[in-house]
């Protein structure tokens, strides 16, 4: 069985995009809308790692790194944040809330797959 | 698939703007509203950032001034007035007629695109109006090519505590590294605390990497990308793969501790002036922790190794030559074999010291230049036993048996010429033993034998020749059906008793196949005669052995090279002749009164046993009277020990071989010939050819 990965972007584009390419490696995901849904849904399922949008509604990505840290079950799995390169700042939190890495928006499927397979080992 | 993200950007970017539209009426009703000023921002963010993705990069680029000033407004910098509102309005219809263009391949209006721009600027504070970043990332574009030389870097690594609350795994960072090129670690372990002080979800090792790369130090820093803010990283080049920069000998271990700041240099030269093993001391005095001296010793071995295969790499080093190069200076070394001998038998008779003790040197040394020319043309074998093994393949699929294939020698060197005539035997004799010997998986299995068979191809090299061996576990040779097909054929007279190494030398008779119907594979007469010939074109013999249900053997002999041979030199008359000598045996004494009591027969009683003898001086028609005495030397051919009576054995030489041309061709019994020292020509004798004629003579 493929490793489960969360992808948390509120645009439905990106997340159809991080989904199609993680599937087609081999991945299974599961998507959630904002942070909310996604700290919902991660307090019932276990997932290998999170790839999370900054911006979101309800919920922000700093704030859903925060809650999924806090969670025994996502203490140390790797939380990569998707970025645009005007954030730094956001990047600094971002890390400081717990995140593994992060990758630049806008980003090519190669690059993503990149990243995933550096912090999944 | 870029389509398909492309067709649900479009779609979600229509509906963000239609949500926009609301956002921003409700904004000019509640211009205070923070929840509304976000969900615009937001708006605009996404379209920004999903737009340069899926290649709508002039949408990105016009979204991101409209995003720069809502970020201000978001923060309070900028007051949201009517005039911001209709702007941004404005510009959302603008993003939506580059969205619809798009689609429909239709063309925007850039001044207005400019003129939203100028206005959207001209509401920033002084400090924000130069865009203060590229939104496209300029990382990619100084992607520079990477340096091909190899590097090695010497990394140490010592990750923040914590580094385990941000999922990050050290080790597969490390893993990453050893990814890179050859690689040694040493875990540091100097920060561990006492069991009862220590957080178990913290990390106290770091690590020292040794890693030798052609990446180039960037791709090492890429490695730590996610950490390089929250760890110890240093990285220096230890050693560079320039040749002469590097210093004549490995470092010594004090200098290394001190380059890595483990030691300082005052700490050097007190434990230098100490006469001992230089890591013993410094760890007895406390200065540097074992694991520290056990790294910067792990260092040194990595250089020296790292050195020491640049090294070997460079001499192993080759150049590619046409073979035609080749071939002629095999010739010139002939000529000079040619001449040397000459300059031998000239100096052996003037009976003067000196000349003679050069003649030896020179002699000495073109025997070494001739074996040094002949063996730069020797190619492993195994070249072509990788194509067998494709043939074994393809062909026990065709007739559904189940066959492996193992080789051994395939290292053994032969002479290019010589392989490349190899070949088509070769493939003749394991197409047999794929048809004819290995039998069918149900037979197989009935006679208790695994159902996969095997056929083993081996190489070996014995003095001046290589064996090759074919050998198959299959049926076996029918000893009784070889017998009575040659008989039928006429190949073995009526009464005739013989021995089962001769019954299946007749498989390699003209003419001659036991299989009963023929397959696409072998059995249609002709074979074994055409590999025989060719084998002993490269004056090579091929024998065959077999069990009848436990499999055969043929094992092929072949001279290293065809350009130059040992032969044997041999008088009658007043010409002279050379037999090769690897096929010579012995040589023994055939005196008038031999030739008597064999009653006109010629043959010989040599140690109670009889020898077939072939005359030569009768079989070349050489005239005039033999000695006394003459000699018989022999040889063996395909088994069978066959004598050539001639009037005086010379000795050994070393023979150059020159083909006859053309109109020689067909002499039968000659191979070639070559060139003495006295300059005289003498022809070589080709034996097998001669027995065979003898033989079919003998028949008729």
């Amino acid at each position: 069985m493929g490793k489960i990965i969360m992808t948390a972007d509120d645009s439905a584009s990106v997340r159809q995009m991080v989904s199609f390419t993680l599937k087609q490696n081999g991945y299974e995901v599961v998507e959630a809308v904002d942070g909310k849904d996604a700290l919902q849904k991660l307090g019932g399922q276990k997932v290998d790692m999170l790839i999370t949008d900054l911006n979101m509604p309800n919920l922000d990505g700093i704030g859903l790194i925060k809650g999924a840290r806090a969670l025994p079950s996502c203490k140390f799995i790797p939380i990569v944040m998707l970025t645009t390169e005007s954030q730094d700042s956001k990047k600094q939190e971002g890390k400081a809330a717990g995140a593994t890495g992060w990758i630049v928006k806008p980003f090519k499927p190669e690059q993503l797959m990149a990243v995933v397979k550096k912090v999944l080992g | 698939m870029m389509d398909q993200h492309q067709q649900a950007f479009k779609e979600e970017a229509y509906e963000l703007l239609a949500e926009l539209e609301t956002s921003l009426l409700e904004l000019e009703e509640r211009p205070e509203d923070e929840e509304v000023i976000g969900r615009v921002f937001r708006a605009m963010h996404t379209i920004k950032g999903s737009g340069a993705m899926f290649g709508f990069e002039d949408i990105a680029a016009f979204t991101h001034e409209v995003e720069t000033v809502f970020d201000l407004v978001r923060n309070g910098k900028i007051p949201v007035t009517k005039n911001l509102v209709n702007i941004t309005l404005a510009a959302r219809d603008q993003i939506k007629a580059m969205l619809d263009a798009s689609a429909e391949g239709g063309m925007v209006d850039e001044f207005r695109t400019a003129e939203i721009i100028g206005v959207l600027k001209g509401m920033l504070p002084e400090a924000e109006s130069s865009s203060p970043e590229d939104p496209q990332p300029a990382k990619e574009a100084t992607k520079e090519p990477k340096e091909s030389f190899e590097v090695t870097y010497r990394i140490r690594f010592e990750p923040d505590r914590g580094i385990f609350m941000r999922g990050i795994n050290p080790l597969s960072l490390i893993k990453e590294l050893r990814e890179l090129g050859p690689c040694r670690v040493v875990a540091q372990l100097a920060n561990l605390l006492p069991l009862e002080e220590m957080d178990a979800e913290s990390c106290y090792v770091y690590w020292d990497v040794i890693l030798t790369t052609k990446q180039g130090i960037d791709a090492i820093r890429d490695v730590f990308i996610f950490v390089e803010d929250d760890c110890e990283l240093k990285i220096d080049a230890i050693d560079s793969g320039d040749a002469f920069g590097g210093e004549a000998g490995s470092k010594r271990l004090g200098e290394i501790l001190m380059e890595r700041g483990d030691l300082s240099p005052e700490e050097l030269k007190s434990i230098l002036s100490q006469q001992k093993k230089f890591g013993e001391i410094a760890v007895a005095n406390g200065l540097v922790e074992p694991e520290k001296i056990v790294s910067a010793l792990v260092e040194q071995q990595h250089v020296k190794e790292v050195r020491q295969e640049r090294q070997s790499q460079e001499s192993a080093s080759s150049i590619r030559v046409p073979a035609e190069k080749l071939d002629v200076l095999v010739n010139l070394v002939g000529e000079l074999v040619t001449v040397q001998a000459r300059l031998s038998q000239t100096s052996a008779g003037r009976k003067d010291a000196e000349l003679l003790s050069i003649a030896e040197e020179v002699e000495r040394l073109t025997a070494e230049l001739r074996d040094n020319a002949l063996n730069i043309r020797m190619l492993p074998i195994g070249t072509t036993f990788s194509k067998f093994k494709r043939l074994v393949r393809d062909l026990s699929n065709e007739l559904g048996k189940k066959i492996e294939m193992e080789t051994s020698g395939a290292e053994t060197e032969l002479d290019k010429t010589v392989i490349e005539k190899l070949n088509d035997p070769l493939v003749h004799l394991i197409r047999n033993s794929i048809d004819h010997g290995i039998e069918m998986p149900e037979e197989r299995a009935a006679a208790g034998k695994p159902a996969q068979g095997t056929i083993h191809l081996g190489a070996v090299h014995s003095g001046d020749s290589v064996f090759i061996t074919i050998t198959d576990d299959g049926a076996g040779l029918d000893k009784e059906a070889i017998r009575a097909k040659a008989m039928e054929k006429g190949l073995i007279p009526p009464g005739v008793e013989l021995s089962e190494k001769e019954i299946f030398a007749q498989i390699f008779e003209p003419g001659f196949s036991t299989a009963k119907k023929v397959s696409s594979v072998s059995g249609r007469g002709v074979g074994m005669d055409v590999v025989k010939r060719a084998i002993e074109a490269l004056r090579g013999t091929i024998e065959l052995n077999s069990k009848r249900g436990e499999g055969t053997t043929i094992t092929v002999k072949i001279p290293l090279t065809l350009a130059i041979i040992e032969s044997l030199l041999v008088q009658i008359g007043g010409d002279r002749f050379l037999l090769p000598l690897s096929l010579v045996d012995e040589c023994v004494e055939l005196t008038d009164s031999d030739i008597e009591k064999s009653h006109g027969r010629n043959l010989a009683n040599v140690r109670e046993h009889l020898v077939p003898y072939i005359p030569l001086r009768e079989k070349f028609r050489i005239t005039g009277d033999p000695p006394e005495i003459q000699q018989i030397v022999i040889t063996q051919v395909s088994g069978m020990r066959v004598g050539v009576v001639v009037d005086h054995v010379i000795g050994e030489h070393q023979t150059v071989i020159k083909s006859l041309g053309r109109a020689y061709k067909n002499v039968e019994g000659i191979s070639g010939a070559t060139i003495l020292g006295d300059g005289a020509v003498a022809l070589i004798v080709d034996i097998p050819q001669l027995v065979k004629g003898v033989e079919a003579q003998s028949l008729q």
